[in-house]
């Protein structure tokens, strides 16, 4: 596979988000997310056979997803996450839930939501995102060819 | 500066003065109230505060420690969710010792803080009667989504550290589900389909729950081919499905939850537009998308949310003059009042003759389960819970949901 950038740069903007300013290689799902539903937490992987990135890591990455799955747990999952150094360095939702706000907040991950256009039908995994939470801005830069 | 409306008590608490632990605790509630739009904080009565070992693991137990060291004291009534770690059998059931540890970590300091270890998620069955119109702080999935939508209550997912936060402040953000605005029924399930034991309920909170995937929706249900009012159990286990596989925070039932007197009254006024019907059939579809690899069974888990009394009797019922196949492990999970009662009712002795082993303030799915898995070599988990066989799958399980006379039947075989 081509890994020829095209340096194309596109900007998502949405309400202001939480967490740091950051930037990473993007992971993209076309699925929700949960830590404790989707991920090893000791390997930061997806081990849910189920999901599309399965087997993939997520540590240091942008990662991309639908909405946020049921339960609780992520709320402290990202802070064991990043005490391990598997967190993701961002989580950009097409539409969150308080419980992954929640964990963001107490972990210092960066998140945002309800971006145009839609994250997840724009950027692809391998992309170079720059993540401002408070101006509620994404920047990507392609990297990735398209599939 | 914030853009919340902060009255006087909360400058003070920002100020630091109900100390470090109630302003750290204000401060990050403030992110978080600000991102979802809170105009303001809005007082809660009491609240229930998820943290056990399995998720929280050595960072989150620091942390929990350092609030405490810093005198953070819950200033409302607090409850706290199951334990990763079965007190009396985890040496047994060969759970890590490096969690039972961590487990006494968390109990002291939620306890140092003022907040009671009953290690249970049926705290609206067996502790606290949420009210019609009460602002809460709850943070277990399937607690929220009982007190909203069957007593009318009002609580956003308050998860570990918000609802601890809570707790030391009183108050949370009103955003969501404290808005009457949002508790509007946002689509309408008719529902054509029987429904007959708790784990048919749950089956429709699968079904439903897999194709309304968004917390700020609220299904409105109209049961069309409804035979009886549904049992609190019942809508115990509806409720859990839909928010662990939809992450719901409430739903209607027309006719039978209080703020759904008409499907016009559950719309907020109108009815609303997008409409999913369950047609007949549906809920069997529903058991059989969980297919199994192999026909042996490992594992029976009944729980998830943990037992009340009348689940544990209808076990005890199913199990009497049953053995469990020498193969298979059952487990039932349950709070200590309960299990304190079927003690005392013979409840625990009919099912412990049969075989099974009844764990109390756990629930399966957090009790160091890819551990126990491994150790033990289990692979088929069956189970009568819809939110058990979700969550369940994450941790290197088959899961296979299906009705509690098939998992009684199963487990007695051996095999599906």
């Amino acid at each position: 596979m081509s890994e020829q950038a095209s340096g194309e740069l596109i900007v998502l903007q949405g309400p202001p988000g939480v967490g740091p300013v950051v930037e990473g290689e993007a992971l993209v799902s076309q699925q929700g997310f949960s830590a404790r539903y989707d991920v090893d937490r000791d390997r930061g992987v997806f081990s849910r056979v189920a999901h599309d990135l399965y087997g993939r890591s997520l540590a240091g990455k942008v990662l991309v997803c639908t909405t946020a799955k049921g339960g609780i747990a992520t709320s402290w999952m990202l802070l064991d996450m990043v005490d391990r150094g598997m967190a993701p360095r961002a989580i950009l939702f097409r539409t969150t839930n308080p419980v992954m706000v929640q964990g963001a907040v107490l972990a210092g991950v960066a998140l945002l939501h309800q971006l145009q256009p839609d994250p997840v039908a724009t950027i692809r995994s391998g992309d170079w995102v720059h993540v401002d939470p408070a101006a509620g801005r994404v920047e990507i830069r392609r990297r990735a060819p398209s599939s | 500066m914030s853009s919340m409306r902060l009255n006087a008590e909360e400058e003070a608490i920002l100020g630091g003065r109900w100390g470090e632990a109630a302003r750290r605790a204000l401060e990050q509630q403030i992110r978080v109230g600000e991102f979802f739009g809170a105009a303001d904080f809005v007082r809660v009565t009491s609240a229930h505060l998820s943290g056990d070992a399995e998720a929280m693991r050595e960072a989150g137990v620091r942390y929990l420690e350092e609030l405490a060291g810093l005198g953070a004291r819950c200033v409302v009534p607090a409850t706290i969710n199951p334990r990763s770690v079965e007190f009396t059998y985890w040496s047994l059931l060969g759970q890590p010792p490096r969690y039972v540890e961590l487990e006494h970590r968390i109990v002291r300091a939620f306890e140092q803080m003022g907040a009671l270890p009953v290690n249970t998620c049926i705290n609206y069955q067996t502790l606290s009667q949420p009210r019609f119109g009460e602002h809460l702080a709850w943070g277990d999935t399937g607690t929220v989504i009982w007190a909203n939508s069957v007593a009318g209550a009002r609580s956003n997912f308050e998860a570990g550290p918000a609802g601890i936060f809570a707790a030391l402040t009183g108050r949370v953000p009103r955003y969501g589900y404290h808005l009457p605005e949002q508790r509007r029924g946002t689509v309408v399930v008719r529902v054509l389909d029987r429904l007959q034991g708790t784990s048919d309920w749950g089956a429709l909170g699968c079904h439903v729950g897999r194709m309304v995937n968004d917390y700020w929706q609220v299904p409105v249900f109209v049961f069309e081919r409804l035979e009886s009012e549904p049992s609190a159990d019942q809508l115990k286990h509806l409720g859990a499905a839909l928010a662990s596989y939809g992450s719901l925070a409430m739903f209607h039932a027309v006719g039978i939850t209080p703020e759904a007197r008409t499907l016009q009254e559950a719309g907020g006024g109108q009815v609303p537009e997008p409409e999913l019907v369950v047609t007949s059939g549906t809920l069997a579809a529903t058991y059989e998308s969980f297919v199994p690899e192999q026909e042996a069974v490992d594992l029976v888990v009944f729980g998830t949310p943990q037992l009340s009394i009348f689940e544990f009797r209808d076990l005890a019922r199913r199990l009497a003059g049953r053995q469990i196949h020498p193969r298979t492990r059952m487990l039932l999970t349950t709070n200590a009042a309960v299990k304190h009662l079927a003690d005392r009712l013979g409840y625990t002795a009919a099912v412990e003759a049969a075989g099974a082993i009844v764990l109390t303030g756990v629930c399966y799915y957090i009790m160091t389960a890819r551990e126990l898995a491994e150790r033990h070599g289990y692979r088929t988990i069956l189970t009568d819970s819809a939110k058990l066989a979700n969550i369940i799958a994450g941790y290197g399980y088959q899961p296979i949901f299906r009705p509690t006379e098939v998992c009684i039947d199963a487990a007695v075989r051996g095999a599906l």
